[in-house]
């Protein structure tokens, strides 16, 4: 199962690039001191506005401070940020979903309706509340994707849960007495972690946007850390006679979300073979839901 | 069909109150003493428990929970939010304006989205796997990895400085609506249309659609029978469509500086001005549920099928 999985991963192209170019973003914004040339946060008046050069490759900006370094730093919270709370939020959507979906009945239904409650709230309207209630930063906002999305994960951990536990081998088991625990761990987790895993990176491209708008608007990080929305939201004061500075944090945003994209489409694809390119109908149909789910708002 | 619309309806009253419950909760839930926040926004210098325990008693907050919670849900129902924090005017009378000029945006918006999320939608699957279909995916591909606030700017530049087209900003003349309706229907019908493809593929693939061609239908009529069951999913993510637009056009309204909801809110959160949150949450909640409830009414009805469940 995973060696397929890996095969077939591999031999679209693209995916491997855009698995290259995650991993190349993941590494830079874990390693930030090593690859950033300049510190993020050196303000130097006399470079105001300076253009490329070999010693700042991208520029400076309205403080004289290195582009690059400060994108290099910004990959942390528009990145890695958004990484842990998707990840929280898919563990507690896994396994509220992997309950709901194995033991059925009474945890079923309590889980769904709650479930339901949660989606029915509009969830960049709930981010914006949850982050007026406690206040503006990096944290609340992380905080409130953890709290909301949790919910749309269950639900598609559930479906493919009940899918999962209708096999025989996991009837079997059950009736040979191997405990719930041992039974979910080592049949069901494997066969559904697929989806999981397609779930988790279709909702990482639209969490990336929509942090980097929060702090767009200033409700996420606060200056002088550096963050891509921030970046930009600097940028536009300056938007008509420095229209430049707009382009490296929106490029960035722009190639991240791009390649986590392209990783999510591969993964559905890798995953079931259903969905390759010779029965493209079913591709569309069966991804679509869980994509536009993924992207509330951009 | 008059049973199923009454059904649908009372299944929406709970979940509104439970909305509204969970929304007066929230801003409970909140670390700040809100008779704190009141005195802080209207600057008072020296603020003494004395001061605190006085607001708290003209805000009614001395009462218990849940007694505070039934009266602002009556009042709510009458549109009376409370008053803001800040400027101390009643909340709906900053709010209602606001919603209108937001509501005008998306329903601009939302026209706009439909009739080019169906339009590509319906080329697409005619050519699907042709150069036409596969560059229209490929850039609506990117465009979805654009954050609609990048676009904007960009458009802003563009077209309103370098050419001078267009206003920038505001709400002046319908020339001001141009712009932002252009970044929303970019960023959504990038992804709508999707839709429309998926089901137009999987309609012309139908055996209906073979039978009517085999009984010599002309392609005309064979057209409106697959844009009608086509046309039946996407009804309902349309529908739905309008009030994440609603809820989303924060952004744009902030490029291009829009009098709207989403400029009203990131001004509420700034200041902490919690009775505007709590009205903005609530109304745009119930506006989620009552286009949910409008799109499962208009689905049942161009489906009897779907009528039976619930």
């Amino acid at each position: 199962m995973k060696m397929r999985l890996l095969t077939n991963l591999l031999q679209d192209k693209l995916a491997v690039l855009s698995l290259a170019v995650i991993g190349l973003i993941l590494a830079a914004g874990a390693m930030a001191p090593v690859f950033a040339p300049h510190d993020p946060n050196a303000v130097n008046m006399d470079l105001r506005y300076a253009g490329a050069s070999w010693h700042y490759l991208l520029g400076n900006d309205h403080l004289g401070r290195c582009i690059l370094s400060r994108l290099i730093y910004g990959i942390r919270p528009s990145v890695l940020g958004v990484l842990a709370a998707l990840f929280v939020s898919v563990a507690l959507g896994a396994f509220l979903g992997l309950v709901a979906g194995y033991f059925k009945g009474k945890t079923d239904a309590v889980i769904m309706r709650v479930c339901d409650i949660m989606l029915s709230f509009p969830g960049y309207v709930m981010t914006l509340a949850i982050v007026g209630i406690l206040g503006v930063g990096l944290g609340n906002i992380l905080l409130a994707f953890m709290l909301l999305k949790w919910a749309w994960f269950a639900r598609i951990i559930r479906a493919s849960v009940l899918q999962a536990a209708e096999a025989d081998y996991i009837k079997f088991a059950r009736i040979t007495g191997v405990p719930s625990i041992t039974i979910l761990l080592r049949h069901v987790v494997p066969v559904v972690s697929a989806d999981i895993a397609v779930v988790a990176s279709s909702s990482f491209g639209s969490m990336i946007l929509q942090l980097s708008g929060f702090s767009f608007l200033g409700l996420g990080v606060q200056a002088p850390n550096a963050e891509w929305g921030m970046m930009l939201n600097e940028a536009r004061d300056v938007m008509f006679s420095r229209p430049e500075l707009m382009l490296a944090p929106g490029l960035a945003i722009v190639l991240t979300v791009s390649a986590v994209n392209f990783m999510s489409d591969a993964l559905q694809t890798a995953l079931d073979p259903t969905l390759s390119k010779t029965n493209r109908k079913f591709r569309e149909q069966a991804s679509l839901p869980v994509k536009l789910r993924g992207k509330e708002v951009a | 069909m008059g049973s199923y619309i009454s059904r649908r309806i009372a299944l929406s009253i709970p979940l509104l109150a439970v909305i509204s419950f969970l929304t007066f909760l929230l801003v409970n839930l909140s670390p700040l003493d809100p008779a704190e926040v009141v005195l802080q926004a209207q600057g008072v210098p020296m603020i003494t428990d004395e001061l605190l325990t006085q607001t708290k008693q003209e805000l009614g907050l001395d009462r218990p929970f849940l007694i505070r919670y039934w009266h602002w849900a009556l009042s709510c129902l009458q549109l009376d939010f409370g008053h803001s924090y800040v400027t101390g005017q009643p909340v709906w009378s900053q709010l209602g304006p606001a919603f209108l000029h937001t509501f005008k945006l998306t329903i601009v918006s939302a026209a706009c989205m439909i009739f080019f999320s169906i339009v590509l939608g319906v080329i697409c699957a005619w050519r699907e796997g042709k150069l036409l279909d596969r560059s229209v995916r490929g850039i609506s591909f990117f465009l979805t990895a654009i954050p609609s606030y990048w676009l904007g700017a960009m458009l802003v530049w563009l077209v309103a400085v370098k050419l001078d087209w267009l206003p920038t900003s505001g709400m002046e003349s319908y020339r001001s609506y141009i712009l932002p309706v252009m970044v929303l229907t970019i960023s959504y019908a990038s992804i709508y249309f999707r839709f429309v493809r998926s089901a137009m593929i999987s309609n012309l693939n139908a055996d209906y659609v073979l039978y009517a061609r085999a009984c010599g239908l002309p392609e005309k009529k064979v057209t409106v029978h697959l844009l009608r069951n086509s046309l039946q999913v996407a009804i309902s993510v349309f529908c739905m469509a309008i009030p994440v637009l609603l809820g989303s056009t924060v952004v744009v309204e902030n490029i291009f500086a829009w009098p709207g909801l989403g400029s009203l809110t990131v001004n509420a959160i700034l200041s902490r001005d919690f009775p505007m949150i709590q009205a903005y949450v609530l109304v745009l909640a119930a506006a989620f549920v009552v286009f949910n409830a409008l799109a499962d009414v208009l689905q049942a009805a161009m489906n009897p099928k779907l009528r039976k469940d619930l």
